[in-house]
């Protein structure tokens, strides 16, 4: 499983005089989970919303199975039903419940019919263990089975690469681990994920690729063993020592033992 | 005649201020939603046309408006004091139903149209699924408020002549010599109509209530 899958090429993004980052190469296979990490502010929330054209790029190109998605004539709208996206801020759709939240775009956008497209919202529900919770709103759930659900809403749509924007950053620690089970179980599925993340103990455990984005650009990128453990770069070094003092504790307990 | 003719006379106005009402506030919400949402998606041009709208609008006494629209609209088509009237007060309401969506649209948030468009949704599709079943809820309220205004303001259209309540009122008054009956007869029915609406569009807005733990 070596097919790149997904392809950016010397990727540019700047509001007005001030580079969020530029010329970003990333290559990524089919299967793979890349973990994107970096101190805030240095674009990589940005480079996610490029990625499924919500921001749009200034320069450089994006490709989706070998097809270009940031020409001026493609379809935005078309290349989004794609790429899964999940936020910080889980971001569902707070009028509908669970199961609505993730049927919609099947029906409104996939234009499935809705006996399939119930039992496909069920399937993803149930793939993310909460069945049990498909008629509850938004409102009703903990901020994990929040995260879920909008997981579960990503992969109804069949994806061909998952985006996640730091979705643990804004749960409470006792929740987070559900959360980094569902993904962890993508990742062993072969989902093909690039994940923004300050979980250490995640990227270590599942990231094929380790990239770390400082000031608009890639200042190392390699496996984890190698950017955990040889990191070539002095600002890498800091970086990793410093996260892992604030978030890593727990992850030193379990992630290495 | 006697007194229960009198205030059956005002009572059959009712029919009237009803109608325009039921003409003057959905047009002006139709307006009103399409210009706040032209306002809030739509390009800098429409969306400084929309603003200028809104504020010649609501910067004008309703009655002058009235009257500024009823010679505008009767003047090109030939309508009835009661069709232009409505249609007129209609114009004038949309300004501040416009206003009502408008901060509705906003209040929800810009997160859920990003989400929307992320599962490959279009931008109209967004609006109708995601954005509008959101705001109508938060809109009620305040057009709860904007109702009761449009129901008492139907009775500046008596200006052009339309004989519903508060016109029926001052023939009453004028004829009799008793405007206290004439005009507390008024008031009550006023009062009534707009209780009630207030108080079906507070079960509405219970009824669409979105469920959430406390």
């Amino acid at each position: 499983m070596s097919k790149p899958i997904l392809t950016i090429k010397n990727l540019t993004k700047k509001y007005g005089e001030n580079v969020v980052f530029h010329d970003i190469n990333l290559s990524v296979n089919e299967g793979d989970t890349i973990v994107i990490i970096g101190p805030s502010g240095t674009g990589k929330s940005t480079l996610l919303r490029c990625i499924n054209l919500l921001t749009r790029s200034d320069a450089g190109e994006i490709w989706l199975d070998d097809k270009e998605i940031t020409c001026k004539e493609c379809d935005e709208d078309k290349v989004r039903q794609h790429i899964g996206m999940v936020f910080q801020n889980f971001l569902l759709f707070n009028h509908l419940t669970a199961l609505e939240n993730v049927r919609l775009g099947l029906t409104r956008v996939k234009h499935m019919n809705p006996a399939d497209a119930q039992l496909k919202a069920m399937q993803e529900l149930e793939r993310v263990g909460l069945l049990d919770r498909a008629g509850h709103y938004p409102g009703q759930l903990s901020g994990g089975q929040q995260q879920r659900v909008a997981i579960a809403r990503a992969l109804a749509m069949d994806p061909r690469v998952m985006l996640f924007d730091e979705p643990t950053s804004a749960l409470d620690p006792e929740l987070i681990g559900e959360v980094l089970e569902v993904m962890r179980k993508l990742a062993l599925e072969g989902m093909t994920m690039l994940v923004v993340t300050h979980e250490m103990g995640f990227a270590r455990e599942v990231a094929d690729r380790i990239v770390f984005l400082e000031k608009g650009s890639v200042v190392e990128e390699g496996s984890p063993n190698d950017l955990f453990y040889h990191p070539k770069n002095e600002r890498t070094r800091e970086f990793l020592w410093k996260i892992t003092e604030l978030y890593g504790k727990k992850d030193t307990e379990q992630g290495n033992g | 005649m006697d007194v229960a003719s009198f205030l059956k006379y005002i009572a059959s106005g009712t029919a009237y201020t009803i109608a325009v009402t039921l003409i003057a506030l959905p047009s002006g919400l139709v307006i009103g939603t399409l210009f706040a949402l032209a306002n809030v998606y739509g390009g800098k041009v429409i969306q400084r046309l929309t603003a200028l709208y809104s504020t010649i609008m609501r910067g004008l006494p309703p009655i002058v408006l009235l009257f500024i629209l009823y010679f505008i609209v009767s003047g090109s088509i030939n309508l009835s004091p009661f069709w232009a009237g409505s249609i007129s007060l209609g114009i004038v309401t949309s300004a501040y139903q416009m206003e009502i969506i408008r901060g509705a649209i906003l209040s929800v948030s810009g997160g859920q149209m990003m989400a929307a468009r992320a599962i490959g949704m279009n931008k109209i599709q967004a609006i109708r699924y995601i954005i509008l079943p959101q705001t109508v809820r938060l809109a009620i309220p305040p057009w709860s408020n904007e109702a009761a205004i449009v129901i008492k303001d139907s009775s500046l259209v008596y200006a052009l002549g339309v004989p519903e309540i508060l016109r029926r009122a001052q023939l009453i008054s004028a004829s009799t010599q008793e405007p206290f009956l004439a005009f507390t007869a008024a008031a009550l029915i006023y009062f009534i109509l707009v209780f009630v609406t207030n108080r079906s569009l507070d079960a509405l807005e219970r009824r669409l209530r979105i469920p959430a733990n406390p």
